[in-house]
């Protein structure tokens, strides 16, 4: 189906406000009034019932995460915004940091008071550092908003440095703790041993502005969208070979399909859903694909390629990223990334016969279940569904 | 991979070690704001600066060479005053980030991973730096610039010499 | 008590166990490659994942611990091509030189790879040419054979706490690097070896410096004598065949005189020389303190160990009046055979190459301090390891097993059971009070045997306090005297006795330290590989070896006594300045 542009436009703003969630114009000062005739129980009920799962791309569910959280006995503990927003494609944090900040610091404060927190920390990614002046500014204002109601919980700002793999849970942890951000053993999780070793909860910018919503219009409102594994709405960060690129704020559980119709400039030959460590959807898998949990999840990242595009070289720049930004414990993930990216090469260069594909993909399925985190688990998503679905791409 | 680049002089540190500790506190978990903060003052890590701050938090200066040569933007090589990173994740190539490249390259006379001999810019490449709707996308240390072309971008360092920055 | 079933059989374990206890408690070996019993967990090889059910993905099992009902397998399909892979890998990024390695035939991942049947090497070779650090006398580190499991890091950062090995860079470029890349020679390395103790392939090594004796002891005119440390002789035999803490002294002794050397003496004869001048330093020091009511560095520290004196010199430079003039048994042997030696044998000393047998690295940088020069010549020529040792010995074509029993050569191949004890941590300790406690009461130490228990063991720091009372007249200062001694081994504990010292909360007047966890017995140059058990092992032998020496106390050993009578006059006196005594070199902390 060909829609032209203006079309397009007209589409996604009835779509966006179909959803209108996030972007309002509210005064979060009402929801922390709110939130203080809540019990801590009565919050995280709130949000499990509403069915909230990670919006960073790992999708755990919130309520889950919290009401752990706030069963551990310590009189210490603490809630991180993980801003370390790193995956290629994704720039909707940045986004809902510049415009919604109170309403990130008030999902902060929820979460406080339903684990039993005095302090909280954000992890800005050092990319963004030009936030930072105007974000230290609201948040004076916003740490003013609750001495007034004597609430007691104080945000300070963590910058980083330049590396992706900090965005894994226990890697920021350990960046925030003075080290390298080399990822734990897990278990113990942050919920039990996080940073300093006190009961961490780290959720993402956007999930913590949906719980915020969340205590705001209910948990109905929030649950109403999507679907039932994949409830409530998404910030999508759009980009690539596309009509309209950009922010947009939309319900999960859309088939590819409907996504290409509405953001590609009509020849898209693939999309890349969650990023480098997503999975790369070919045009004949898009009627039958899902945007959520239940099919290809992703933490915002959309990414087209049009017919244009060699899927050799987007494969390629892939692993170089995760060649580079691997913290490099590993051997999986360290000696891997690297032979599969010069595997490919050496396809090309004919150095290696064609079948020697079949081997990679073996070593990227095991990388997928050895490998120490996310990240080395995930350098299989791109790979085997790009070399199996442009074969000739990677081969020819 | 890069020419490497004495400085036009060494930067001074020592006081500013003493006070950055001072201000953050002589803990390990503060190691990541110090070295931020004499990055940016810097624009790299001396040696001495390494160990001056591991004897302030009474680790070894391996420990903090070690810890700082994890973070990209926390350089232990001599840098320019003014370091640019251009972008070159997927979409920012896509909509032509090797053009800037060349542009750039052109104009200061160096390869990427190179500074220029006057000490102002460094050249680097960085991953996705978050504005991959509007690139190609370059920072030049803290500022962001994007929707660049090969124009822009001379426009952009030629206004970094006018002003003196 | 928590129930899980591995490979379907069941097993009750602590709450906190690994998987890879809980599979060892079974008798299930599962091969790991980072894993070390001495050192924090990493986890970061993945060699030892395991099948756990209900997880999608597969476990590292050193550093899972496990849940009630947790079922594991350990050996499916999928561990076994996860395994290979991982194993793949590394010696995809490993210079395979095997052939050519000094680590050949004892190299961890030699042995996973044949374990594993690696023949096809279906992967691109990754592997970096050949870089290698020689800058240090003691350690060679070559960055083309490492496998980054960080066990070296863990072990000088985590259980040294010297940090001089730290892991830098991230992704392709991460490796194992000093402060800026900088050589051995010019960082903070202690030279201990600890780490070398612990790579599982060849990437850190000792030097070698097998072929230069090999060539002074071809050479006809040069007059070879080796000197051979206490912890040798109880560890030597592992290279040779022989299970840990078993004592093969007087089999050395054979083997080294058929490798060739001209004389074969015995290092703990100066062992026994420098209890006679260390426990006279610390006495006059107390004299000066408690009688001449002068200011006086104390506590005092030994200063045999190397590793020890070097990491002084570097992290508290303001004590090392604290450190005890003497020199180490080493370096007092070497003076002693270019002058001592040379005089009696009518050898000229210019052609004397004196060799020592060591457990340590450190001693290498020793041997080629600056200041050892005290005979007018390099007083210590070539420091081998015990490892070395048993390389020549093999290299010799001798049979260690069959081989019979030697004398050591005499004139200072006589040594005491105080002097054995040297090897292990708290030995030096116990030596000295054996001989100063009956120096100043004319009686011996009140404990059964001569074995001073409270000061033996593994704990990091242990101390003790001994009453001085009935003194002879001479010592009548002392009369009272509640002497409080120290005994530290590895450095992480070192560190802490010097904290207090600079706090000035130090209660102590003596303090032993050993740079090495264990004392010499787990020096680094021991044999591999090392752990609590082995070195509790070597520890027995040495102590059975003092119950079975004749002589007990290091004045009583008549080539002692000989060597004051004939040569030195008498412990600290002109001679023993000249020869026996040190200082020592202000170093920068970082």
């Amino acid at each position: 189906m060909v829609i032209d542009r203006k079309e397009k436009v007209k589409r996604l703003q009835d779509l966006q406000k179909k959803v209108d969630q996030i972007f309002r114009d509210v005064d979060y000062r009402p929801i922390l009034d709110k939130m203080q005739t809540m019990s801590p129980e009565e919050i995280i009920q709130s949000i499990t019932d509403s069915g909230l799962r990670g919006r960073g791309g790992a999708g755990f569910p919130t309520g889950l995460k919290w009401k752990y959280a706030a069963a551990e006995k310590s009189d210490v503990k603490y809630v991180i915004c993980n801003a370390d927003e790193g995956e290629p494609g994704t720039f909707k944090d940045r986004q809902i940091l510049e415009k919604e900040a109170k309403k990130v610091f008030t999902g902060m404060t929820l979460c406080a008071r339903a684990i039993g927190a005095r302090h909280g920390f954000i992890y800005l990614r050092g990319e963004y550092n030009y936030l930072k002046a105007e974000l230290l500014e609201r948040l004076e204002r916003f740490h003013q908003a609750l001495k007034e109601r004597q609430i007691d919980f104080k945000i300070q700002f963590r910058s980083g440095s330049g590396a992706y793999v900090c965005g894994e849970e226990t890697a920021l942890i350990e960046s925030m703790e003075g080290r390298r951000g080399e990822p734990r053993n897990k278990p113990p999780y942050p919920i039990t041993d996080g940073y300093m070793g006190k009961p961490t909860v780290v959720n993402n910018v956007e999930t913590l502005v949906y719980c915020t919503m969340i205590i705001e219009l209910g948990h109905e409102k929030f649950k109403a969208l999507g679907t039932k594994d994949s409830a409530g709405a998404k910030v999508f960060s759009v980009s690539g070979d596309a009509d309209v690129e950009g922010i947009y704020e939309l319900e999960l559980g859309m088939t590819i399909q409907e996504f290409v119709d509405l953001f590609g400039d009509g020849d898209t030959k693939a999309v890349q859903v969650g990023g480098s460590s997503g999975h790369c959807v070919p045009r004949k898998l898009f009627d039958s694909t899902i945007i959520g949990f239940e099919g290809v999840p992703t933490g915002g990242s959309m990414m087209l390629f049009n017919s244009t595009r060699s899927m050799y070289h987007v494969l390629h720049n892939y692993l170089d990223f995760f060649a580079e930004e691997s913290c490099g414990q590993c051997t999986p993930c360290r000696v891997g990334c690297q032979q599969l990216l010069k595997g490919i090469e050496a396809i090309k260069k004919r150095e290696r016969e064609p079948e020697y594909l079949e081997e990679l993909k073996k070593l990227a399925r095991n990388m997928k279940i050895s490998a120490k985190c996310g990240l080395g688990q995930s350098v299989a998503n791109p790979f085997l569904s790009i070399t199996e679905n442009f074969r000739e791409e990677i081969i020819f | 991979m890069y020419l490497t680049y004495r400085g036009a002089c060494m930067p001074e540190t020592t006081g500013l070690v003493q006070s950055l500790v001072r201000k953050y506190g002589a803990r390990r978990e503060n190691i990541l704001p110090i070295l931020q903060d004499i990055v940016e003052k810097n624009h790299y890590l001396t040696e001495k600066s390494m160990r001056e701050l591991a004897k302030a938090l009474d680790i070894s200066a391996a420990e903090v060479y070690g810890t700082a040569s994890f973070y990209s933007f926390l350089d232990t090589q001599p840098r320019g005053e003014n370091v640019i990173r251009i972008c070159k994740t997927i979409t920012c190539y896509m909509k032509g980030k090797d053009d800037i490249i060349k542009a750039i390259e052109e104009r200061l006379n160096i390869k990427l991973g190179e500074t220029t001999s006057d000490g102002k810019f460094s050249f680097l490449a960085a991953n996705c730096i978050g504005w991959c709707h509007e690139g190609p996308a370059m920072l030049i240390n803290n500022k962001v610039y994007t929707k660049l072309t090969p124009k822009k971008v001379v426009q952009i360092i030629n206004e970094y010499y006018d002003n003196g920055r | 008590m928590v129930k899980v079933k591995i490979n379907d059989m069941p097993v009750a374990v602590d709450p906190g166990t690994t998987i890879l206890e809980a599979a060892k408690k079974l008798g299930i070996k599962i091969p790991t490659l980072c894993y070390h019993k001495d050192l924090c967990i990493a986890g970061n090889c993945r060699v030892c994942l395991v099948e756990v059910k209900n997880q999608r993905t597969l476990q590292a099992s050193c550093a899972t611990p496990v849940f009630e009902g947790m079922e594991v397998h350990t050996n499916t399909l999928m561990v076994r091509n996860a395994r290979k892979m991982v194993i793949e890998l590394l010696l995809s990024e490993h210079r395979n030189d095997c052939l050519k390695c000094y680590k050949n035939g004892q190299c961890e991942l030699q042995n996973l790879a044949n374990e594993y049947r690696i023949e096809e090497r279906t992967l691109l070779d990754l592997s970096i040419d050949k870089h290698i650090d020689r800058s240090s006398t003691s350690i060679e580190k070559d960055d083309s054979k490492c496998i980054r499991c960080q066990r070296c890091v863990r072990t000088c950062e985590g259980l040294q706490q010297v940090s001089a090995l730290t892991v830098a860079n991230k992704g392709r470029e991460m490796k194992i690097a000093t402060f800026m890349e900088n050589p051995l020679s010019e960082v903070v390395c202690t030279n201990c070896g600890q780490c070398v103790n612990r790579c599982p392939t060849g990437a850190l090594i000792e030097r070698n410096y097998i072929e230069e004796v090999w060539e002074a002891i071809d050479n006809p005119e040069k007059h070879v004598v080796v000197q051979t440390a206490p912890a040798v002789r109880i560890a030597l035999g592992e290279e040779l065949g022989f299970d840990p803490g078993t004592r093969v002294t007087k089999r050395m002794v054979t083997a080294l005189k058929r490798i060739g050397f001209d004389k074969v003496f015995d290092t703990d004869f100066t062992a026994d020389l420098t209890i006679m001048e260390e426990g006279t330093e610390l006495l006059t020091r107390l004299k000066k303190a408690l009688v001449d009511k002068e200011k006086v560095a104390l506590p005092m520290f030994t200063s045999c160990s190397p590793g020890w004196v070097k990491y002084l010199e570097h992290e508290f430079s303001a004590y090392l009046d604290n450190l005890s003039t003497c020199k180490s048994p080493q370096q007092m042997f070497g003076p002693l055979a270019k002058t001592y030696y040379a005089e009696k044998a009518g050898i000229d000393p210019k052609d004397i190459v004196v060799v020592s047998v060591m457990p340590c690295t450190a001693k290498k940088f020793e041997s080629q301090r600056p200041e050892m020069k005290d005979s007018g010549f390099t007083d210590v020529d070539i420091v081998l390891t015990t490892r070395e040792l048993a390389r020549m010995i093999k290299q010799a074509g001798n049979d260690f097993r069959t081989m019979e029993e030697t004398e050591y050569d005499s004139l200072l191949g006589t040594s005491s059971g105080a002097g054995v004890i040297f090897g292990a941590t708290g030995g030096v300790m116990e030596a000295a009070l054996r001989t100063a406690y009956e120096i100043v009461t004319g009686r011996e130490v009140p404990f059964e045997n001569l074995n001073i228990m409270p000061i033996r063991g593994m704990e990091g720091i242990r101390e003790a306090t001994i009453k001085i009372e009935g003194c002879t007249s001479e010592w009548a200062f002392l009369e009272g005297v509640e002497l409080k001694v120290a005994v530290a081994h590895g450095l992480k504990n070192a560190r802490q006795v010097m904290k207090q010292v600079e706090a000035g909360k130090s209660p102590y007047h003596f303090v032993e330290v050993m740079a090495c966890p264990g004392g010499c017995l787990g020096g680094g140059g021991q044999p591999i590989p090392t752990n609590p058990d082995v070195r509790q092992k070597r520890a027995a032998a040495i102590y059975e070896e003092d119950m079975d020496m004749p002589i007990r106390k290091s004045h009583e050993n008549p080539e002692i006594q000989q060597i004051y009578r004939d040569f030195l006059e008498k412990p600290l006196g002109e001679k023993s300045h000249h020869l026996l005594h040190t200082h020592y070199t202000h170093r920068e902390k970082t």
